[in-house]
């Protein structure tokens, strides 16, 4: 009831936009596709383009390969992809279709144009989350497209996890800042964050290039930034081109960005500049200057596991209590991470994971015993309003605000904007709250 | 723009030139230049419709199971929708479609805030899913004790063969409430419209007719086809409570499962979305007598028409007489409105492509204040809703649609009432339309381009070369209309805004209108130095 997650496909097409002139393909019944787009354009505003096999009765009792031979050809002709990202849906999980070997059919049949590229990764949704379906588009990415040689290449590889456009553009400015080579995949700023100006660009400038990927496997080290959404290209890219992989949690908050920047700066042998110090600097600032306002204020955290991980340890950072913690993507380590990075800080701590770790289950842990503030996707809007606790909305869907394509969230200045977030939400409602002699002008 | 610059049988060859041969032959049949020169009235081409998406085209279309849980039954406050499979389906489905509802007080049932699913795993998919749902039924039951739940089956489900009829027969039996199943899987027919059919049919079986309380009241009708996004059910409640009207159930809209039980006792069905609902209004008459005629309730001058449509049919002097006072009333708001925003819009140019009626329904409101409609199609329609019920002996049913349920409904002996057909066939000689939609086409004018199931492709083709003031269609087109520095309003979520129906929603829908082609921002596209 409730979920607090959602199926595979939809982060695989999310992962996949982050291609350079890439079309996501979902292979299955309509519905899926229509469903997932829907979704990705609801959170980031912008259009979001993928096409479907488009299953029918038939094609589930005979299987899928004249679905999808069909749709590559109408594909390459009509929207002309320079590649084509497969994933699949139950269905045709259910039903066993084999894409690597449909696909060679298309090309056999010259449905494929000369330098173009069909990859696909297996998506099946009663598996997993949709963190899952991300995780694992971006590591088809690796087995489809790097390669090995030529090593001499200087690049690092960062794989950010699923995070948001302004969230990569964040990661691609500190490694600009720290002169660290890189290679970013997926990339999905400038393509899920584009300008208007009348112009309408069906395939936008951004997103990580075929080259690029393909690159990838030459690169010096690989720095994954998320457990569950990117170890498993990190490892892959490894095994596959022996690129070492360095596992880091996404760099939300003081102390997971800062692991971010020494691992740079250890690994890539660059060193840290002012400019990234300063930052770090004005977070700790603000941190010192308004830690009144957090200490010990109960907070409830649900949504992604990777972001949760990172959001849980600021919070005790900032001497918050997450007290109640929900992630419906299945996986031990979660709770393992989540205990190791709160250090016994949090001993009251609630975690619920997988099965049954649900937003009805938060709003029951809620009910017995509240909290001063929840952070989670736009659906705990109803347990907000209910129980009148504020929300911050963060990870996904957010359907009723826009900033998170805008102003990032990780790094140090990413930081700063959630502590912002944060303390407005606690000072406005105190000014609400308070009484009329008690309201302070100066906070 | 004006319609000279369309030329629609050009544009149609431009667009079709991007596929590859077959499937241009396939899309040409599903776009037609609406009446050539010299064509009557009523005659209107044939288009290809409800066929299936061609694989790899970026289609609007949804899934059956989106037909089924998402539209028809979904806007009913009572019911639990439970749907068997995999977490996504549900969760894509959780609150997205704005049906709004308003249960009289706190404590009235209302469980459209929650999401219902059975997350099936693996191990489901293996071994059959039938017990995980009869558990999940039983939960659902414990926690909320409502008084019927549906179950919804998406893909998985009907491949790995569960029975959810039958599991919905035992747990009806074992907890005494109505559970009823639902085969609507995303792959059967072609779009979400098999959907509403397979809803239609598991509602008249299930649910219509179990209801033996007579409702109040001299003239009871059943508003079908309204689904209360945006508040507009709520609308036309309060316009027909002023006329005297007594609406015993809205399928579905602000909707309780006890509406729908005694729905069969109404004298009249009003059908305002043909295409979702026809098959109710159909199988009532059949059983029960009640005749239906088509409304459009969108449109200050169509909502008159159609007030007035329904007062004809009682043939009430006092009914007619409060029709009448409420539109002159209701006029005055509307003129103003008209009269503020018609020098803004009149010329403007509109197309639409949505849905199954709205598509049809909305040219109305842009024509009440002077706007063109230089091209429409729907996203999930028949023939009948283009070209109008007339063709219906004609359409060809293929394979994907064969294996969609047709119930046979006999007359019922007891519950027949044979003086609603008498009053029918005594309007009808007077020249009184029951059980027709005349259909989109026949109401465009000469030239337009009618476009079945468009694709990205073309809109986007009509977009550069067309340039409309304003273009109609759902989410997953509206930022890419965008782009191109139009105007997108969505017809299925209405921008959050409406509602639309009625006199006051037309008065709303003129206002956003207005308010977006005249936006401010569209004249800043481009950055001063580039101008
Ligand atoms: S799995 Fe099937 S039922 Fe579910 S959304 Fe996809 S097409 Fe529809
Ligand atoms: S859960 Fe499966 S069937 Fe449902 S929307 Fe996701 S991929 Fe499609």
């Amino acid at each position: 009831m409730n979920a607090a997650k959602t199926c595979q496909p939809v982060g695989a097409m999310y992962a996949a936009l982050g291609i350079h002139r890439c079309l996501p393909h979902s292979h299955g019944s309509q519905g899926c596709c229509s469903y997932h787009r829907s979704a990705l354009t609801r959170h980031y505003k912008e259009p979001v383009m993928a096409a479907t096999s488009s299953f029918t009765e038939g094609t589930s009792v005979f299987g899928g390969m004249a679905n999808l031979t069909q749709a590559i050809q109408t594909i390459f002709t009509a929207y002309e992809p320079d590649i084509i990202a497969v994933h699949t849906t139950c269905l045709s999980e259910t039903i066993g279709d084999d894409i690597p070997s449909i696909v060679a059919k298309a090309i056999e049949k010259g449905f494929v144009p000369e330098g173009k590229l069909v990859i696909h990764t297996n998506t099946p949704s009663y598996i997993g989350s949709h963190v899952t379906g991300f995780s694992n588009m971006v590591a088809s990415m690796v087995k489809y497209l790097s390669q090995a040689n030529p090593k001499s290449a200087d690049t690092f590889n960062v794989i950010p996890g699923w995070v948001e456009p302004s969230d990569m553009r964040e990661i691609k400015r500190i490694l600009k800042a720290m002169n660290v080579p890189f290679i970013l995949f997926p990339d999905t700023s400038d393509v899920l964050d584009t300008a208007l100006d009348g112009e309408r660009q069906f395939y936008p400038d951004g997103g990580t290039t075929v080259e690029e990927l393909r690159r990838t496997g030459g690169s010096r080290a690989t720095f994954a930034l998320g457990h569950f959404a990117s170890e498993a290209a990190a490892k892959g890219l490894n095994e596959k081109c022996s690129v070492p992989a360095h596992l880091l949690d996404l760099p939300i908050g003081l102390r997971a960005t800062d692991r971010f920047i020494s691992a740079l700066h250890e690994v890539c042998g660059v060193a840290v500049p002012a400019e990234i110090e300063k930052e770090r600097g004005r977070l700790v600032d603000l941190m010192s200057d308004m830690q009144q306002y957090f200490d010990r204020k109960r907070v409830a955290l649900v949504g992604d596991p990777d972001q949760i991980v990172a959001l849980a340890e600021f919070c005790a950072d900032l001497d918050m209590r997450p007290v109640y913690i929900v992630s419906g993507t299945p996986g031990k380590v979660f709770e393992t991470r989540v205990l190791e990075r709160l250090e016994e800080r949090v001993p009251e701590v609630k975690i619920a994971n997988g099965a049954g770790a649900d937003m009805f289950l938060l709003h029951q842990w809620i009910k017995q015993e509240p909290v001063d503030l929840i952070i989670g996707n736009t659906y705990c809007k109803y347990i907000s309003r209910d129980e009148d606790i504020p929300l911050i909305r963060h990870g996904f869907p957010i359907l009723d605000r826009v900033g998170h394509s805008q102003f990032p969230t990780v790094g140090y200045m990413g930081a700063i904007r959630l502590l912002e977030k944060m303390l407005d939400a606690f000072l406005s409602r105190k000014d609400r709250d308070d009484a009329e002699e008690k309201l302070e002008l100066v906070l | 723009m004006s319609t000279e610059t369309l030329n629609a049988a050009d544009l149609k060859e431009q667009m079709l030139s991007a596929y590859p041969p077959k499937l241009a032959k396939k899309r040409g049949n599903q776009m037609v230049v609406n009446r050539k020169e010299g064509a009557s009235e009523d005659e209107v081409p044939a288009i290809g419709a409800n066929t299936r998406t061609s694989p790899g085209i970026i289609t609007q279309r949804g899934c059956c199971y989106a037909g089924c849980k998402g539209v028809v039954l979904g806007p009913t406050r009572d019911i639990i929708n439970l749907v068997h499979g995999p977490v996504g389906c549900s969760f894509y489905a959780w609150l997205t479609r704005r049906n709004q509802t308003r249960p009289p007080d706190e404590e009235s049932e209302n469980f459209m805030n929650y999401m219902f699913s059975t997350d099936m795993q693996d191990d489901e998919i293996i071994f059959g899913g039938e017990k995980k749902l009869a558990q999940a039924i039983r939960e659902a039951y414990e926690i909320f004790h409502p008084k019927a739940i549906g179950v919804f089956s998406t893909c998985p489900v009907g491949l790995i063969g569960d029975d959810v009829h039958a599991v919905s027969r035992k747990m009806s039996e074992e907890l005494g409430i109505n559970v009823f199943g639902f085969s609507c899987e995303g792959y059967k027919g072609v779009s979400q419209s098999a959907g509403h059919h397979i809803a239609n049919n598991q509602l008249f079986k299930h649910v219509i007719g179990r209801g033996t309380e007579v409702p109040e009241g001299d003239f009871k009708v059943n508003l079908m086809g309204e689904y209360n996004i945006g508040g507009d059910a709520f609308v036309l409640e309060e316009m027909f409570e002023r006329c005297g009207i007594t609406l015993c159930a809205t399928f579905s809209g602000n909707s309780t499962i006890e509406q729908f039980e005694r729905s069969h006792l109404a004298d009249l069905n009003l059908v305002m979305c043909h295409r979702s609902i026809n098959y109710i209004a159909e199988m009532i008459e059949e059983k029960y007598g009640t005749p239906w005629f088509k409304v459009n309730f969108i449109g200050a001058d169509s909502t008159a028409k159609s007030l007035r449509k329904i007062a004809d049919y009682f043939g009430d002097e006092g009914l007619k007489a409060r029709v009448e006072e409420v539109i002159a009333e209701e006029m005055k708001e509307v003129a103003a409105a008209r009269e503020l925003h018609k020098p803004h819009l009149e010329g403007k140019t509109a197309m639409l492509f949505v849905g199954g009626s709205r598509a049809h329904h909305y040219q109305d409101l842009f024509a009440e204040v002077g706007m063109k409609t230089l091209s429409a199609g729907y996203e999930f329609a028949h023939r009948d809703d283009y070209e109008g019920r007339k063709v219906l002996p004609s359409i060809k049913v293929d394979a994907d649609s064969r294996n969609i349920e047709e119930l046979t409904v006999k007359r019922s002996e007891d519950e027949f009432r044979p003086e609603q057909q008498v009053r029918k066939a005594e309007l009808t000689e007077q020249g009184f339309e029951f059980s027709d939609y005349v259909g989109m086409m026949p109401e465009m004018d000469k030239d337009t381009l009618v476009i079945d199931d468009i694709s990205e492709h073309e809109t986007e083709m009509l977009l550069r070369k067309v340039k409309p003031d304003i273009f109609c269609a759902g989410i997953k087109e509206k930022y890419g209309v965008q782009k191109f520095g139009i105007p997108c309003k969505q017809l299925h979520s209405y921008d959050y805004g409406g509602p639309y129906a009625g006199f006051k929603g037309a008065v709303n829908f003129w206002a956003d209108i207005d308010r977006m082609i005249n936006a401010s921002v569209w004249k800043h596209l481009k950055a001063p130095w580039k101008n």
